[in-house]
């Protein structure tokens, strides 16, 4: 049995320090996601959740700290071989980052064309069957601006499984989709995590959403891990900040507000 | 006095700040020149992306090189009959005029028209796909936009802009026949003929062309970095589309001074 050797954990972020452009994003964060799992990292916006997964990608180095994933550490590694890592890596972009130039066929062809010497019959079948599988089959010669947020986001769902990577990660999937685009995602989240087994990591502040399909959650806040737990745990957990976040108040610990001088003051002040 | 200190500090260090900016610039743009070089050899084997690219910055360039090229040759031929009349030296308007196109406005008014046209274009391009990460994302799936986005259109305007520059010119000669023939009632067989026997191919011909090669590489080169290094925001973007036309400008003026003194 090959799963032997494999350690639970694919992978493992340790004592995570980063800051850009003198101010700290991350201040120490241990981060550890299970194989085949669908692990959620919340946290308010400018946490610093986009910028982890480009920590785990590679794109960014960390101060301090180690980021792990399958046994290796991401940033000891050569271009060549970051690059072979980033092929077993789907990443859903918070934009979609589609090629504009290219329609939803091509976009979901690319990948498979720049790393693979696959026929051009066999090339198709796999893109129809990407497509078919976020229902977007009949999309295949539109082009991106053609396609509303929703639908863009289900296309770079595709490409971004086109590989079949050993995991994919999500920046902010829900984030500006109607109810029903909504369902749908998440829908096929759960169902790309479970039929191909896939690792899957989701960084989204949509509470809802995401504790209902995360098999784990991490909540972050000023570069550190505040609370993690199942959703269950997260929801009977007596950490006021964990409260707030998961019940979506506005007053606790976590302030609204960004630091500034007394509201009347200001207003009365002369110019 | 603490002010004026205080003033004159912050004016050095504005100063330092500016100077060092440019150096990291200097430094990032040939960093970047670097690995298109290096990379030049992969995209060639990939020619489909080349041609697409010779398409968008070359063929959709002809129609402003043609129009200007023939304007630029007919008002050449006027200002040249005017000063060689009265020296009864019409006959030799045929030579000065390729003689101007060939070694100095071809490629230099092709350049011009090219950092315009083509290259604002480029960084528009490469800076709104940073923008929308678009680069950012081919790089998490394992493709080097260096290799697979920017290396095929420089080699695309190395190619295009010498090639553009010989077509302004012998478009600018039929003009400048045009004028001088048509109008002006030049003898054609001594234009033509006066023509042949004072360009060399050698000392003008292809010393044009080594100048349309030279401002290809600049055109394309400033063009890239200035898209790749752009702010990406809207008005990075369009900030950056503005030095391309104004540094490669200068740099293209600036080497045809260079080139010219080396080279007649
Ligand atoms: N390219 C960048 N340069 C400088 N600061 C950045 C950059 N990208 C993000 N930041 C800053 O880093 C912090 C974390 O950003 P991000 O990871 O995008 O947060 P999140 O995705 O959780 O909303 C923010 O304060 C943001 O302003
Ligand atoms: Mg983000």
């Amino acid at each position: 049995m090959a799963e032997i050797n494999q350690s639970r954990f694919l992978i493992k972020i340790t004592d995570l320090h980063f800051s850009q452009r003198g101010r700290k994003i991350f201040d120490g964060a241990n981060i550890e996601i299970e194989r085949g799992k669908i692990t959620a990292i919340m946290g308010p916006s400018g946490a610093g959740k986009t910028t982890l997964l480009k920590l785990i990608g590679g794109q960014r180095h960390p101060d301090t700290g180690s980021v792990e994933v399958d046994g290796v550490n991401v940033h000891k590694l050569s271009r060549r071989k970051l690059y072979a890592l980033r092929k077993k890596m789907g990443m859903l972009f918070q934009s979609g980052a589609l090629l504009t130039d290219l329609t939803v066929f091509e976009n979901v062809a690319f990948p498979l064309r720049e790393h693979t010497r696959l026929p051009e019959l066999m090339i198709r079948d796999l893109v129809l069957m990407k497509l078919e599988s976020v229902g977007l089959r009949g999309a295949k010669n539109l082009m991106p601006a053609e396609l509303s947020g929703g639908m863009a986001r289900r296309v770079a769902m595709a490409r971004a499984i086109a590989l079949e990577p050993m995991m994919v990660f999500y920046d902010e999937p829900f984030t500006g989709q109607d109810p029903i685009s909504m369902g749908v995602l998440v829908k096929l989240i759960k169902k790309l995590n479970s039929v191909l087994e896939m690792t899957s990591v989701i960084v989204s502040h949509d509470v809802a959403e995401t504790a209902a399909i995360a098999d784990y959650i991490y909540l972050i806040s000023e570069g550190k891990v505040v609370a993690k737990g199942t959703p269950e745990e997260l929801n009977r957990t007596d950490s006021e900040w964990a409260q707030q976040f998961m019940q979506g108040l506005a007053d606790g610990p976590v302030p609204f507000h960004y630091p500034a001088s007394d509201y009347a003051t200001e207003l009365m002040e002369p110019k | 006095m603490s002010w004026v200190r205080d003033r004159l500090l912050d004016k050095l260090h504005y100063l330092g700040h500016q100077s060092l900016n440019a150096f990291a610039r200097l430094g990032r743009g040939s960093l970047l020149l670097l690995q298109l070089i290096f990379a030049v050899p992969q995209a060639i084997m990939r020619w489909r992306l080349i041609l697409q690219q010779i398409y968008s910055v070359g063929v959709l360039s002809l129609l402003i090189i043609i129009v200007s090229g023939f304007f630029v040759g007919m008002v050449l031929s006027f200002q040249g009959y005017i000063t060689l009349v009265d020296y009864g030296a019409e006959e030799s308007l045929g030579t000065m005029v390729a003689l101007s196109l060939v070694r100095e406005l071809g490629p230099v008014v092709t350049a011009l028209l090219f950092a315009g046209r083509a290259g604002s274009a480029l960084t528009a391009e490469i800076g709104l796909m940073k923008a929308t990460e678009q680069l950012s994302g081919m790089e998490m799936m394992a493709v080097d936009p260096i290799k697979r986005v920017l290396a095929p259109r420089f080699v695309a305007g190395l190619i295009s802009l010498p090639i553009l520059a010989m077509i302004f010119s012998a478009v600018g000669v039929l003009g400048g026949e045009f004028v001088g023939v048509g109008l002006l009632g030049v003898d054609g067989g001594s234009f033509w003929s006066q023509m042949q026997a004072s360009v060399d191919f050698r000392d003008d011909v292809l010393n044009g062309m080594i100048k349309g090669v030279v401002f290809g590489w600049v055109a394309s080169w400033i063009a890239l970095f200035e898209g790749y290094d752009a702010v990406p925001t809207s008005s990075g973007v369009s900030s950056a589309t503005t030095r391309t036309v104004v540094h490669t400008s200068l740099a293209v003026l600036g080497l045809d001074f260079i080139l010219t003194a080396l080279m007649f």
